[in-house]
């Protein structure tokens, strides 16, 4: 069971063209606004239309540009869920569930929306119009509706953005859950790293159109290829870089050479580190760490466990709220070390360096 | 007192026979050109939207030379053995094509009002083109058609200058209230002229409310059958 999808489709800024499979399990698909996520999804349900490609669907195919092939949406049981959700404002949950599935017998139609209704836990809400539930009932409606027509790939377009964060993190998990029990191509789009991460072990990131990364997420995560990848997995700390002698980099907007585990260094263009990667020493005499660089604080930002500290490498700030890293630290190790003498120590460890190329 | 109340029944019969044209026509035209773009029916749209801007003694100028004896329609049904002009049919005639671009431009604005998202929705739970139209996009622009609809009748009741044009004034054939209002008044029947003046109100604000009241009646009553 697979969804393969290939194809390009310009658009009024760049040209999209996804390339990439599903198989029977959650595909993360992440991206910023503007990536084409949407619009990707649009066109494997049948709603917009790709120039040239193809995609595939269980061996069947949805869309062939060669072949003239373009099975209009309502034939290809591919369930859509809507970043507004999209529910139908005159009809009650149970009409919006039943809505796919006219051809069946009254009863029997009743029934399986009541379980849909049940599987996402809206019993009782059956007869509310759309605007009588809360985001979270609403989005779960949706989900009963795009689950009630047994699709053969599900499509979820930032089923949680429209939520406050207060929901969030409940109907993520029962979202998890469906997911997990559905056994069948789904592809979640989502510009929250975080939330690409939680729902799926696979990982395709979209940039302007293109795939940039695609691949397990963990080694997307750990290893990103360029700085492309690093930005949109959440890197907060680059610099421009070029290989110097064996096994360092130097890197030219932190004015220092850097000792580096990576294999890469050869066409090394950019080092970069993760925010929470970056320890701390505060003595001179302390045993000295590999990669350890006197450092000012220039201001910091808290929020309730965490703070994040706006650093200036080698010497204290010249120019008023320059920076060169930022450093993220848990409130317990912040409030241990604020009141420390200044300079402090940054050490980025060699291990946790990202060496990216162009 | 007007012993002939014949205006009254030629105004309620022409406006709503005219009403129920305008209704299928407008509303017909108005989906068809929801799905399609371009030149052609731009410029179609400007010719359906023509008798809203031009003076009614035009349009019953140009009805007139289509419908006259000379005229390609008139010369068509003179075939038949039919006339149209000065006959009860030509009130309805321009009482019609006079409210149809209210109707049409109604159906058009209430049907582009219903959120893309919805009808493509509905696609994807496997609808065909027409429940997408009938089960989704009817219902939402429904209370803007209705809208239309009264304007629309509203303005076949108040129908005055195509029709004198192609219909004439002959007392219980074409003769409608506006039409009587305004002979009544040139013969300085003031009392006459008063009282039709005052049906044509009442028919209107009747109208009116009794639209404004079916639809509030509507909306609770679904709410009441989907609170169960």
């Amino acid at each position: 069971m697979a969804l393969e999808v290939r194809f390009t489709k310009q658009l009024r800024s760049f040209t999209l063209a996804p390339d990439f499979s599903c198989d029977a399990e959650p595909l993360a698909v992440l991206g910023p606004s503007g990536a084409g996520k949407s619009m990707t999804l649009r066109c494997i349900a049948g709603l917009e239309r790709p120039d040239e490609g193809s995609i595939r669907l269980n061996g069947k195919t949805l869309f062939d540009s060669k072949a003239g092939i373009n099975v209009p949406a309502r034939q290809r049981g591919v369930g859509l869920l809507f970043q507004n959700y999209a529910l139908f404002p005159h009809l009650t949950v149970i009409e919006n569930v039943a809505f796919g599935a006219q051809h069946m017998p009254r009863g029997e139609r009743e029934a399986r929306a009541r379980k849909q209704i049940a599987d996402v836990h809206l019993e009782g809400l059956e007869h509310r119009l759309p605007r009588e539930l809360s985001g979270g009932e609403q989005q779960r409606a949706a989900l009963a509706r795009a689950l009630a027509i047994e699709p053969q790939a599900l499509l979820l377009d930032e089923p949680l953005s429209a939520l406050d964060t207060y929901l969030r993190s409940k109907i993520e998990q029962q979202l998890i859950t469906t997911l997990g029990q559905f056994r069948k191509p789904a592809l979640y789009v989502t510009h929250n790293i975080e939330e690409a991460y939680r729902i799926s072990a696979k990982l395709v990131v979209l940039a302007k159109g293109k795939v940039v990364a695609n691949g397990v997420r963990d080694e997307v995560f750990r290893d990103p290829p360029n700085l492309e990848v690093a930005l949109l997995t959440g890197l907060k700390n680059f610099s421009r870089a070029h290989p110097a002698n064996a096994g360092s980099i130097e890197a030219l907007d932190w004015k220092c050479v850097l000792h580096s585990a990576s294999t890469r260094q050869g066409n090394a263009a950019y080092v970069g580190i993760r925010a929470h990667h970056i320890g701390f020493a505060f003595e001179k005499s302390e045993r000295s760490a590999t990669n350890r660089f006197p450092c000012w604080l220039v201001r910091v930002s808290e929020t309730p466990f965490h703070a994040t500290l706006y650093l200036h490498l080698h010497e204290p700030p010249q120019i008023e709220g320059h920076y060169h890293l930022q450093a993220e630290v848990t409130k317990e190790q912040w409030s241990g070390f604020r009141n420390q003498p200044q300079p402090w120590f940054a050490i980025l460890p060699p291990e946790a360096l990202l060496v990216l190329s162009e | 007192m007007a012993a002939d109340l014949s205006p009254i029944w030629l105004s309620i019969e022409t406006s709503i026979t005219a009403t129920v044209i305008t209704f299928a026509l407008g509303t017909a035209l108005a989906v068809w050109r929801a799905n399609k773009h371009g030149a052609g029916p731009a410029l179609l749209d400007g010719i359906f939207l023509l008798p809203l801007v031009l003076p009614p003694t035009v349009v019953g100028f140009i009805l007139l030379l289509i419908f006259g004896r000379n005229g390609p329609l008139g010369r068509l049904l003179l075939h038949f053995g039919a006339s149209v002009v000065f006959s009860w049919p030509a009130t309805v005639i321009a009482a019609a094509v006079v409210s149809f671009p209210l109707m049409y431009l109604s159906v058009r604005a209430s049907l582009e009002q219903v959120d893309a998202n919805l009808l493509q929705a509905a696609r994807t739970l496997g609808a065909t083109e027409w429940r997408v139209f009938r089960h989704v996009a009817l219902p939402l622009a429904w209370p803007g058609i209705l809208a239309g609809t009264i304007l629309a009748f509203a303005r076949a009741l108040g129908e005055f200058g195509a029709t004198l044009m192609l219909a004439g004034s002959i007392p219980g054939k074409t003769e409608t209230i506006p039409i009587a209002i305004y002979f009544a008044v040139e013969a300085n029947e003031m009392r006459q002229a008063i009282f039709w003046s005052a049906i044509d109100i009442a028919i209107s604000l009747a109208m009116i409310i009794c639209m404004y009241y079916w639809t509030q009646l509507q909306g609770s009553a679904q709410m009441r059958v989907r609170r169960g």
